[in-house]
């Protein structure tokens, strides 16, 4: 029977010859995640089972980022009951203020994860490892709590919606701008339950970066996961991050697919997605006057240093609008050090704005931007419910970190076609 | 698995940051959860829901983060049933996991108004408004995942050796 890319990987972890989309499997995993919002629910109900010990303590990882460094006493509390847990435990790979970044940039950047992988998070962006060839997916505390004790999850096999690239994305537009694009024509559930699989010639062209954004975000279109067919430029980086020897499945030829769409990357233009939902995506042509308050470069979703390179190239030597609140926030401590080295923190500073240590603070709302009644923000993170960002009364505008940069120097939501040269 | 309760209605893509905000992760306490319950979209929720009541809503219920702080607050502020045309995957999975029973029905979702009074038999697959006479039916609940409704959830699955 022809199997997707993700049917492969899962048939090959709960041992079978092969799957079909919806039988129900119990998988072993190759990493269990959490952080330190979801943890604490976990470890909760891990106590349940009366387990000295993890089933294997170099593969479950925490990480300390969501309201770390330390928000406020609860959030102290809760990192506490994460850092005595992993002590206990001898939890290998735990990262708390000093070695952590937003997980989903770090991880992949400890090589943590490698290509034919299965993964599961409790958090929804998760999903962010299909950039590397690997299922990976989000899931919640309980789910966290058994994968810990017994190395596995049980799924329901997905169908997949296969998403084929061709050409090549024009400048200034990156994966965000693709994959705003994409949740704009298939909506918040148009991949619900779905695996999202990428493939193509254009995928060449699409740097590690952009594809650790795309397939962040699949959970955005309601996915399962979204994966990438891996290419040299996936084993390259595999290898540079020490990443495990990667096994490298590929869809059959005559795999089934619900849907196949077609991605002609050079007709992509700067998108930007409209409170209060990461389908209301529209392009230059049909955004006007939208004035801002703030604007935030950074999040799981565009955190990574090429992000960053891109953000200061919009704003070398210039200066962000008066009264727009800038907060850039680079995803690791490594990106941290790499943009310090390249100047681009002295650029970002000279333009007025700030730069903050790793943290997801802003993104949903938890501290280190929070938005006031009416205010509105550009950002590069990944959902624009209301109140995601603060005051139930305040607007989130998803955009790519070109657009954001862009943005920040005019003080209204601005293509940065309209400030640089195409 | 029957639950009889009265309705509160919502629409399409209730995401988990309405049913509970981020602000309040900094806690996993069940009822302190409970008492934020739906407060960025609907303030008067948790003054007005009583035990057994019953949740109904459109597409996509429970979309976005992963947090089991979403159902765990619903749970914990007394409704005993959620009925929606399509839940988000993650929410779907948690509810499961911590024993919130959830059921896909879009007819019943869609006929099914606010204040009206509701049995559900899920073992049968059968949803009855009371108030307006309609019944509707549902595909039952996969033998695997009725396993860990009937064990309790999850973790008690584990526990017994259902799951190995």
């Amino acid at each position: 029977m022809a199997m997707t890319m993700t049917q492969k990987i899962l048939a090959a972890h709960a041992g079978l010859g092969s799957v079909q989309a919806g039988q129900l499997i119990l998988a072993d995993l190759d990493l269990v995640l959490g952080n330190d919002i979801t943890s604490p629910v976990a470890i909760k109900e891990f106590a349940k089972l009366g387990k000295d010990s993890v089933f294997d303590n170099n593969k479950v990882t925490m990480v300390m980022d969501h309201f770390a460094p330390n928000k406020d006493i609860k959030a102290a509390e809760q990192c506490r009951m994460c850092r005595d847990f992993c002590g206990e435990k001898d939890i290998t790979h735990f990262y708390d203020v000093g070695e952590m970044g937003i997980e989903h940039a770090l991880l992949p950047e400890k090589g943590l994860v490698t290509a034919g992988n299965a993964v599961i998070g409790a958090d929804s962006h998760t999903c962010t490892y299909g950039a590397l060839g690997a299922f990976s997916t989000g899931v919640g505390s309980t789910d966290m709590a058994c994968g810990m004790a017994v190395g596995k999850a049980w799924f329901k096999v997905p169908s997949a919606i296969k998403f084929v690239l061709t050409g090549k994305l024009r400048k200034y537009v990156s994966g965000k701008d693709v994959i705003l694009h994409i949740i704009g024509k298939i909506g918040v559930d148009g991949a619900l339950y779905k695996s999202m699989e990428f493939t193509g010639e254009g995928l060449s062209s699409l740097s590690m970066d952009d594809r650790l954004c795309i397939a962040n975000m699949a959970i955005e279109a309601g996915a399962k996961n979204g994966i990438f067919e891996v290419d040299e430029k996936t084993l390259s980086y595999i290898r540079e991050h020490g990443g495990a020897e990667p096994e490298i499945y590929s869809a059959d030829p005559d795999a089934e697919y619900d849907e196949v769409i077609n991605i002609d990357l050079s007709e992509i233009e700067p998108t930007v997605a409209f409170p209060h939902l990461p389908e209301n995506a529209k392009t230059f042509s049909e955004i006007g006057d939208v004035k801002i308050d703030q604007v935030v470069i950074g999040s799981c979703t565009n955190g990574r240093i090429e992000d960053l390179r891109t953000a200061a190239e919009i704003l070398r030597g210039r200066k962000v609008a008066k009264n727009v609140r800038v907060i850039v926030i680079p995803a690791t401590q490594r990106i941290y050090l790499e943009a310090m080295e390249e100047g681009l923190l002295r650029t970002f500073i000279e333009a007025g704005a700030v730069v903050s240590t790793p943290t997801c603070g802003p993104c949903l709302g938890g501290y280190m931007g929070i938005l006031a009644a009416g205010e509105r923000a550009v950002t590069t993170t990944n959902r624009n419910f209301v109140g995601r960002m603060g005051h139930v009364d305040s607007e989130v505008y998803l955009a790519s970190p070109a657009t954001a940069a862009a943005s920040a120097l005019t003080g209204k939501i601005t293509s940065p076609w309209e400030v640089m040269e195409k | 698995m029957r639950y009889t309760g009265n309705i509160i209605k919502y629409g399409d893509n209730i995401d988990t940051d309405v049913i509970i905000p981020a602000r309040y992760l900094n806690t996993s306490d069940h009822k302190e959860l409970a008492s934020h319950c739906m407060e960025d979209l609907d303030k008067s929720f948790i003054s007005r829901v009583q035990p057994g009541d019953i949740i109904a809503a459109g597409w996509n219920f429970g979309c976005g983060s992963s947090r089991e702080h979403a159902p765990i607050a619903i749970k914990a502020s007394g409704v005993s049933l959620v009925i929606a045309k399509s839940f988000a995957r993650i929410f779907y999975r948690n509810s499961i996991n911590i024993g919130l029973a959830i059921v896909e029905c879009p007819e019943a979702a869609e006929a099914i108004a606010e204040g009206d009074k509701v049995e559900a038999d899920l073992d049968n697959g059968i949803i009855r408004d009371l108030t307006t006479g309609q019944e509707f039916r549902t595909a039952p609940f996969p033998e695997f995942v009725q396993k860990i409704i009937e064990n309790g959830g999850l973790m008690e699955s584990i526990a017994r050796g259902v799951i190995k």
